[in-house]
């Protein structure tokens, strides 16, 4: 029997793909074939989901040409990501990384986040009363927040937000794409040399006094870049507009400001921007749910299906800003789950509120079904965002 | 019930800490799980010592009699 050719497209904007949404109804764990034909298993309930990503005979490493993610440029010198190797080498690097994500290391950066919001909607304020928020705010607050991480001199600011901003847009050709790409990454070696000599109080600075190579952290600078830079970015855009359509949601939010926090957890539950990165290779025969899934096959975890999985977010398709959705699956789960979830649930939660807060006028300049999605792109998220106050 | 904590399995992600800070915090050297207060005082604390072992991504924690 020939498998059904499934599409990762995202057509509606609040919705799951509605052949994924199929699949968890009727054959939860399924061969499938994608558009260029390679054959995987996907998985859909939220505990299936949550097992493979725990499990690490699911393998990340892209080195494996198996892997679907392996790119055949990668020859044996390819130095990998934290994303596309396992455990113990993801082990080790992701564990000198963890001590810059802490909560209460997060926690210290809120102030210095909250002025960088307010500067941001003071630029806005101050201008016409209409703009791309995308451009204004949702791509230059990850942006900020990451390089000041990385320690890039201020000096060095707009180099470093432009390239990260083409390499981010949708709307830059691929050729303006690949040159931010060899910008930021020449830029990161060159500023890794740089802290060697001059020393600051930033990540780089500190991996560097703890033993990692120097070659080894552009790399790392980079991940940390792009990682958390796009997606924090669609997040804000994505909850914004959410807000502007649905006034009700904006109007809650209002009226108890209190419930900002499980409401980014429920926006996160909602969009899971980010689905095809969980991909596995098996390494072994693996029984999921009941399912044989054998060595060498490949599986997705169709997170954002998962995250719609009524067993457990009850009336899953509707958006509950008090319902706790802190099990989602949005950030992955297991040894992957994301690095920086933490720092992108500490931007979500600022812009929000102080947006709510300072722009009491702000509407859409577009009808909501005009917006411009990326439906097809590895993160889901909007292009532009048009707004007037 | 009490809660025990693999550091061997943590990931550092921070989950606990998010769901119960009175009951969890971070090593500030390696970012693992610290449990500051094992046995939860009363119900209300023993549902979020359940919530921070479904959410921990590492499977790092557990509740044990």
């Amino acid at each position: 029997m020939t498998s059904p050719t499934i599409s990762f497209t995202r057509t509606e904007p609040y919705r799951p793909p509605a052949d994924h949404v199929k699949l968890q109804a009727e054959a939860p764990i399924s061969r499938v074939r994608r558009p260029d034909g390679r054959e995987l298993w996907v998985l859909t309930r939220h505990e299936d989901v949550r097992a493979m990503l725990m499990d690490t005979r699911f393998s990340s490493d892209r080195r494996d040409p198996r892997h679907p993610a392996h790119m055949a440029h990668m020859g044996p010198d390819y130095k990998p990501g934290l994303i596309e190797m396992d455990p113990p080498e993801h082990t080790a690097l992701r564990r000198s990384l963890i001590g810059e994500f802490t909560v209460s290391r997060l926690a210290a950066w809120r102030p210095r986040i909250q002025q960088m919001v307010d500067e941001s909607i003071d630029a806005m304020l101050a201008g016409p009363a209409h703009t791309d928020l995308v451009e204004a705010l949702s791509l230059p607050i990850p942006s900020m927040v990451i390089s000041e991480m990385l320690g890039v001199p201020y000096t060095d600011h707009a180099f470093f937000q432009e390239n990260s901003a083409n390499f981010s847009r949708i709307d830059t050709t691929p050729e303006q794409k690949g040159a931010a790409v060899a910008n930021l990454r020449g830029y990161l070696a060159d500023l890794v040399q740089q802290k060697l000599k001059e020393p600051g109080n930033d990540l780089l600075t500190r991996q560097l006094a703890a033993g990692v190579a120097p070659e080894d952290l552009g790399p790392i600078g980079f991940l940390l870049l792009i990682a958390g830079h796009e997606t924090t970015a669609n997040m804000i855009s994505l909850s914004i507009a959410t807000l502007l359509d649905r006034r009700e949601k904006l109007q809650a939010l209002r009226d108890d400001p209190a419930i900002t926090v499980g409401a980014v957890e429920e926006l996160l539950r909602y969009f899971t921007i980010a689905e095809v990165g969980h991909q596995r290779l098996a390494l072994a025969d693996i029984e999921i749910g009941g399912v044989l899934i054998r060595e060498g096959e490949v599986v997705f975890g169709l997170a954002h299906t998962a995250n719609r999985d009524a067993s457990v977010f009850p009336e899953p398709d509707d958006l509950d800003f008090t319902r706790l959705a802190r099990n989602h699956l949005a950030f992955g789960f297991g040894p992957h789950q994301c690095l920086g979830q933490n720092l992108a649930r500490l931007e979500l939660e600022i812009v929000l509120a102080t947006v709510l807060r300072r722009m009491p006028t702000l509407r859409l300049a577009v009808p909501f079904d005009e917006i411009p999605f990326k439906e097809n792109g590895p993160n889901y998220g909007v292009n532009e965002l048009q707004v007037a106050w | 019930m009490h809660l025990e904590a693999n550091r061997d399995r943590c990931v550092g992600s921070g989950q606990c800490v998010l769901v119960d800070p009175d009951a969890f915090d971070q090593d500030d050297a390696d970012g693992l799980v610290v449990l500051l207060r094992a046995q939860p005082h009363d119900d209300a604390g023993l549902a979020r010592a359940r919530e921070a072992v479904n959410v921990c991504p590492g499977r790092a924690l557990s509740l044990a009699d």
